[in-house]
């Protein structure tokens, strides 16, 4: 009966003798978590502080770019070079869910034709100019984001009814001498006459128009035969680009989508692929450097423990502690320096991310696994240093290590 | 307080009244030097319950291989050892332990007391490390422990640090911390070794007090008028007991 019993600890007692081994020497314990909450801190400092500097690199972008789609007809051999977008484009991408504007816009040949004022021959002054005529729709005027500097622009009865109605870009503006709209201006365009409705002060998207007159779609196919638009521009919710430039060629040319270029926003992980680069690299390799020299500050911290506890291991087994429980008991005091590392690591490394993104004003950005898995690459550190020294105290006899002395 | 060291239920209690403690048949041991070291030759040696056994001998005679015998820390090269009846010459590793664990409590010479626990947690530790056979439960440790420095006279000391104590408190800390699990034996290695001869007469009459209340002792030590205090003294010589 006697024979058969065995040596059993429960596994609380053996956390506090754990725990109790360690707060004997806090001053010890504190430097030998240190070079863990170094590489913890580095690891997890690296990983936030790209995260965030390439969240906001892709937040700079989704302010005009990422939410900007054209569309164009593909340039195909021996086919016919007519547009291949619809005069109702607008119409049918509006209806997109995650468009917030569409428009088309197209040059309009006007056979050198030269814009002027008023038909007055001033040999003094040049008063005839080319200047370049856009046809676009109504819609157009939101996709590009204008802002007007002066009166309105054109709507869909303009387009429909052909009116001979401009809109002016202010580089244009400027040349033609026209600064207000209140004394109903008009220009000529060779011999055609157009009246002016509105001048734009700016706009985000296609510059071109800063310097054109613009005239509505309806009005460049009675006028110059247009025969259909050249360009879809496409203003969509952030984080819709993608979604939406999926579907603008099925829905504008559901028989040969492939005939429709579209062209839409790099997609936001490719951005970031780009932003994490070799620093970053370097970073980790760091944070993975100083989590080994921690390792071996813990390994060599619990050796040098294990040869001062020699006289504590011996009366531990004169009490009827087992060799594993010795093995355990310093296996633990290691893992715990480890795990107390990682925790403290990962809380550097998060205040370090936190305190980035407030330096950059950029909200701090860091996957929630980070943190929470960071401190069990302590604990693993911390297990992986104490197996020697824990196989070195198990192996300890115990009349040599009573003979030790305290 | 004597409740305290009535011996516990593990011990085949039927034969406990007439089988002796300790047993030791012809026991040599032998270590594997060139030339072999003959440290014990022969050894027979019985101890009943209650006794008290001085174990007396110059340095290099032996006796701290006799004590390792005994205390399970090292293993005869031949020859039977009952302890409690049980024979142990051919237990395992692990059940040797769990054996010295249960029946044996140790008091060094030099105390080994860990100097950054309290007393009572010093003597707390011994309940720590039981067996499949003998739990302590966690409840009442505490009390248990203040129970036993109360019999060695320092219930007045519980949360002192062992730094703080003087040699003779140091050793009665530790001989509390060999009570507090009720063993059958209490082995003591040079446990005046350490102290001075006024100290030294504290501490014998404690043993006497203990020995008074059925616990055996056996006691190696080098000085013979501390061997002439216990109830029976050997001397060992050359590895052989007379």
């Amino acid at each position: 009966m006697t024979a058969a019993s065995r040596p059993r600890v429960s596994w609380r007692d053996l956390a506090d003798e754990s725990i109790a081994g360690l707060f004997a020497r806090p001053a010890r314990a504190v430097l030998t978590v240190l070079g863990t909450v170094l590489g913890i801190a580095a690891l997890v400092g690296t990983l936030g502080i790209s995260r965030t500097q390439s969240n906001q690199i892709v937040g700079r972008f989704d302010a005009l770019a990422a939410t900007e789609i054209t569309a164009t007809t593909r340039e195909s051999g021996g086919r016919a070079a007519g547009s291949v977008i619809p005069w109702s484009a607008e119409a049918r991408v509006s209806r997109l869910n995650g468009v917030r504007s569409a428009g088309t816009i197209s040059s309009v040949d006007v056979g050198g034709a030269l814009a002027r004022t008023v038909p007055v021959n001033d040999p003094a002054n040049v008063t005839e100019f080319d200047l370049p005529v856009r046809a676009v729709s109504p819609g157009l005027f939101a996709a590009v984001r204008t802002q007007l500097r002066t009166g309105r622009v054109f709507d869909r009865g303009h387009s429909m009814r052909a009116d001979r109605v401009a809109v002016l870009g202010p580089g244009a503006a400027d040349r033609l001498g026209i600064n207000r709209i209140s004394n109903l201006p008009g220009i000529y365009v060779g011999n055609r006459v157009f009246q002016v409705v509105g001048i734009i002060d700016d706009v985000a998207r296609r510059a071109e128009l800063l310097d054109a007159i613009i005239i509505p779609e309806g009005t460049a196919r009675a006028l110059y035969r247009l025969k259909g638009p050249e360009r879809l521009q496409v203003d969509t919710a952030v984080g819709a680009a993608a979604l939406v430039a999926s579907q603008i060629a099925p829905v504008l040319n559901p028989n040969d989508p492939a005939r429709l270029e579209v062209s839409s926003p790099p997609e936001p992980k490719a951005t970031k692929a780009a932003v994490t680069g070799d620093l970053n690299r370097l970073f980790l390799v760091l944070g993975a450097i100083s989590l080994l020299i921690g390792a071996i500050g813990i390994a060599n911290v619990t050796l040098v423990s294990v040869l001062e506890r020699t006289g504590e291991i011996g009366l531990r087994r004169s009490l009827g502690a087992a060799r594993r429980h010795i093995a355990i008991q310093f296996l633990a005091e290691a893992a715990l320096t480890g795990l107390a590392g990682g925790i403290l690591g990962a809380t550097v490394g998060t205040l370090a991310t936190v305190i980035y993104g407030a330096s950059i004003d950029t909200t701090p950005v860091l996957d929630a696994r980070i943190p929470l898995l960071t401190p069990l690459l302590g604990l693993l550190t911390g297990v992986l240093a104490g197996l020697y020294p824990a196989v070195k105290a198990a192996g300890k006899q115990p009349v040599e290590a009573l003979r030790s002395g305290t | 307080m004597s409740d305290l060291l009535v011996p516990t239920e593990s011990v085949p209690s039927a034969a406990a009244s007439t089988k002796p403690v300790v047993d030791l048949r012809s026991v040599s041991r032998t270590f594997d030097t060139t030339p072999p070291v003959h440290a014990l030759i022969d050894v027979d040696l019985e101890v009943q319950r209650g006794d008290w056994l001085a174990v007396a001998g110059p340095s290099g005679s032996g006796k701290s291989t006799l004590l390792n015998v005994l205390g399970l820390l090292d293993i005869a090269t031949s020859g039977t050892y009952l302890l409690d009846g049980i024979d142990v010459s051919g237990l395992s590793d692990a059940e040797r332990t769990a054996v010295r664990g249960e029946r044996i409590g140790f008091v060094f010479q030099s105390f080994h007391l860990l100097s950054h626990r309290s007393v009572i947690e010093n003597v707390m530790l011994a309940e720590v490390y039981g067996t499949t056979n003998r739990r302590f439960p966690r409840s009442g440790r505490r009390e248990r422990a203040a129970a036993a420095l109360e019999r060695v006279g320092l219930g007045h000391r519980l949360e002192f640090l062992p730094s703080r104590l003087s040699g003779g408190e140091r050793q009665r800390v530790a001989i509390a911390r060999a009570l507090v699990t009720r063993p059958s034996l209490l082995l003591a290695d040079e446990p005046t070794g350490n102290l001075d001869t006024h100290t030294t007469e504290s501490i014998l009459e404690l043993f006497e007090g203990l020995r008074a209340d059925d616990l055996t002792i056996i006691m190696i030590t080098h000085d013979s008028e501390v061997a002439e205090r216990a109830g029976r003294a050997v001397r060992i010589r050359d590895g052989r007991l007379s």
